[in-house]
């Protein structure tokens, strides 16, 4: 516990202080981009990408080590990574656009085909004389424990960059994603647009390689804005609360591994996003799950209460226990479904108000008032008295009712 | 191309759709030159010229299929063309788009995004600020009198998906009011939308034309083409007949567009000339 105060407060050594601080900067980077994504629907495009990275490191260390230099050496991975992931994107585009085959087809496509070729060149790489520890399949899941002081400036560094071209482009991102038409019709490149979008995910993908791996990071590009979705109606806040939502994922999912060395990185950082979803889900105060499931028993106690005392009217008897709860409950009828003094009161005013809907509706064919007849509306909401008398003058004289 | 064009035989009821195309007047707001489009290997739009008046309402009338809709996206290069010149007052589309204002169908966008009305509008600005501008007070008052001009002054902070479907046209027509351009293209700004909001946006269709602007939309309801529009191009596939509605709007230029899918009933309401 003491450990994971220290590594909270960044206390835990400078290296595993600028791998919170790298990890909050992916984290956030991670989720503010992705958002775009998640915004334009097409968030598994991010996980081909991911699984497209993993060629490029095992080319790259290859590479390097037969130019004589260390394999390991983070930027040079990074790069193969990052050149690997770009060509993986440009044939997902390529068979999309080119061929009849859907988006989603060819994510499945790249992602399995580029995965396998990166595992067996991990696997050659293995048996090598000089690849026994290269520790290649760190990039698998992430690993921060050997990590080196120049490889956190790496991933600080990157993940300020794309918080900020991320902030640059978000109108336009913005405006591709809500309305794609409207876009080109004004001028706007689409498709060099969608391309700044992924390659803006295949930066955050290629800086997290490290902290979280190639197979989880997909779950950084699409957990935050999904929570922050529970959270706001407006993208422009959308953006930055899923960015704050994966900085304190990648913050404490990092610090909870550093006080615990044999905790690996990626997955807890991963949980931590999980948990703030799964609170999300719950507790949102308009789109969660509570708030919707209050708000359906709220409007199906209504529906039960006007359909109750309708029968009460009409002197019907009432068959469904949950409306005679609903009625006992307000003390309009006993548990038998006889109504009392004051239901039979409530229930004549709701037959008067039925009735005078009968006439408003002859009254106002067609015009959007009437259109607010959902059973539920007492007509008074909605027509003004001297509207009403004049329904009533058509029923026939008002009905007389106590209380009303 | 052209000569495909000319040797086919075919109704041709307008004035330039010879054989070789007529001059392109720099004036006209909108000018299409054998323009081809196609999904696959079946054109949607076939070798159509249609020069569009300054000044006018244009309807662009045509059955469900016949490239109505296709013909917009694609001078406004939404969609890919196989072949055809778009000139928006003389210049290339591109060197025009300030000039341009587009409401696309209502349709074709997620009414769940999540943003506010106030904020759609304000997407009508964006070109204009620019990547790093900022959105002002005043780029705000702008969207507000845009959102007063269609009706919808108090829903500005509202949720989009909380609209119904006039409110949501409604607001796509005053993100294009926004952008102040001088050419109007609207595909279908009628379609699903109660009376009251398609009076409001006729309303506001009709003052732009008094500001001396030019309003072309794709329409699908003929009988409100003589009230609404005063100018008609009639396309199926290929482009059957313009001019104004009184001459181009005719029982033989529609039987030449719709072919045996109008009924002569419907003819008999529309009070067509030279029946």
């Amino acid at each position: 516990m003491e450990g994971f105060a220290d590594a909270l407060l960044l206390r835990a050594g400078y290296n595993a202080a600028l791998v919170g601080v790298g990890a909050a900067l992916l984290g956030f980077a991670a989720g503010a981009s992705g958002s775009f994504m998640f915004l334009r629907k097409r968030a598994l495009v991010s996980d081909a990408v991911a699984h497209a990275t993993l060629p490029g490191v095992g080319l790259a260390f290859i590479a390097m080590v037969m130019l004589g230099g260390d394999g390991r050496w983070l930027p040079g991975l990074l790069a193969g990574s990052a050149l690997s992931a770009w060509v993986g994107l440009l044939v997902v585009e390529w068979i999309t656009r080119r061929t009849r085959l859907p988006e989603d087809t060819a994510i499945g496509a790249v992602l399995s085909v580029f995965f396998g070729i990166g595992i067996v060149l991990l696997t050659v790489i293995q048996s090598m004389s000089s690849g026994r520890q290269a520790g290649l399949e760190d990039f698998l899941l992430g690993a921060t424990a050997g990590m080196l002081y120049q490889d956190a400036v790496v991933i600080a560094a990157g993940g300020t960059l794309a918080v900020l071209a991320t902030w640059i482009l978000r109108r336009p991102m913005t405006l591709v994603a809500f309305d794609a038409e409207y876009a080109a019709a004004s001028g706007y490149d689409v498709r060099r647009i969608d391309l700044a979008m992924m390659g803006l995910v295949l930066a955050v993908t290629v800086i997290g390689l490290k902290i979280v791996g190639l197979i989880l990071i997909v779950a950084m590009l699409i957990i935050p804005p999904v929570t922050a979705r529970f959270w706001t109606d407006r993208s422009d806040r959308l953006i930055w609360v899923a960015g704050a939502s994966g900085g304190l994922a990648g913050y404490f999912g990092a610090a909870i591994s550093a006080s615990a060395p044999a905790l690996p990185t990626g997955p807890i950082i991963v949980l931590v996003a999980a948990a703030l979803f799964i609170v999300s889900l719950f507790l949102a105060p308009v789109r969660g799950v509570l708030a919707a499931l209050l708000r359906h028993r709220r409007f199906q106690h209504r529906v039960h209460l006007r359909q109750g005392l309708l029968a009460l009217a009409r002197g019907d008897r009432i068959l469904e226990p949950y409306t005679i709860r609903v009625l006992q409950a307000e003390g309009l009828a006993r548990a038998d479904g006889v109504a009392t003094e004051a239901g039979r009161a409530r229930a004549a005013r709701i037959a008067r108000d039925e009735r005078r809907w009968a006439v408003a509706r002859e009254v106002h064919q067609d015009s959007g008032l009437t259109g607010r007849y959902d059973g539920l509306t007492p007509i008074e909401q909605v027509f003004t008295p001297d509207e009403i008398a004049e329904f009533d003058r058509r029923l026939g004289g008002p009905t007389p009712v106590g209380g009303a | 191309m052209q000569g495909a064009q000319a040797s086919e035989p075919r109704l041709v009821l307008t004035s330039d759709a010879s054989a070789s195309p007529a001059a392109i007047p720099a004036s006209a707001p909108l000018a299409i030159r054998g323009l081809t489009v196609s999904y696959g290997e079946r054109p949607a739009v076939f070798s159509v010229d249609a020069t569009f008046p300054e000044e006018a309402m244009t309807a662009i009338i045509g059955p469900n299929g016949a490239g109505k809709s296709t013909l917009l996206k694609a001078a406004l290069g939404v969609i890919p063309r196989l072949s055809g010149d778009i000139r928006v007052f003389g210049d290339p589309v591109d060197l025009a788009r300030d000039r341009i204002a587009y409401v696309p169908q209502r349709a074709s966008v997620d009414w769940d995004f999540p943003t506010t009305v106030m904020d759609v509008v304000l997407m009508g600005l964006y070109r204009r600020v620019g990547l790093l501008g900022r959105m002002t007070g005043a780029h705000r008052a702008k969207a507000q009198d845009c959102l007063d001009r269609v009706g919808m002054a108090e829903f500005a902070d509202r949720q989009i998906g909380q609209l119904s479907g006039g409110q949501q046209q409604r607001v796509f027509l005053a993100r294009a009011l926004a952008q102040d351009a001088e050419l109007y293209l609207l595909d279908e700004p009628f379609a699903g939308v109660d009376a009251a909001t398609e009076r409001a946006i006729i309303d506001v269709l009709k003052a732009l034309k008094a500001q001396r602007k030019a309003v072309i939309a794709v329409h699908h309801d003929l009988a409100t083409v003589r009230a609404y529009f005063d100018h008609v191009f009639l396309i199926n596939v290929r482009s059957i007949a313009e001019g104004p509605v009184e001459t181009a709007f005719t029982a033989e230029t529609l039987h030449a567009t719709y072919g045996g899918k109008l009924a002569a009933t419907h003819l008999d309401q529309l009070s067509l000339t030279g029946v």
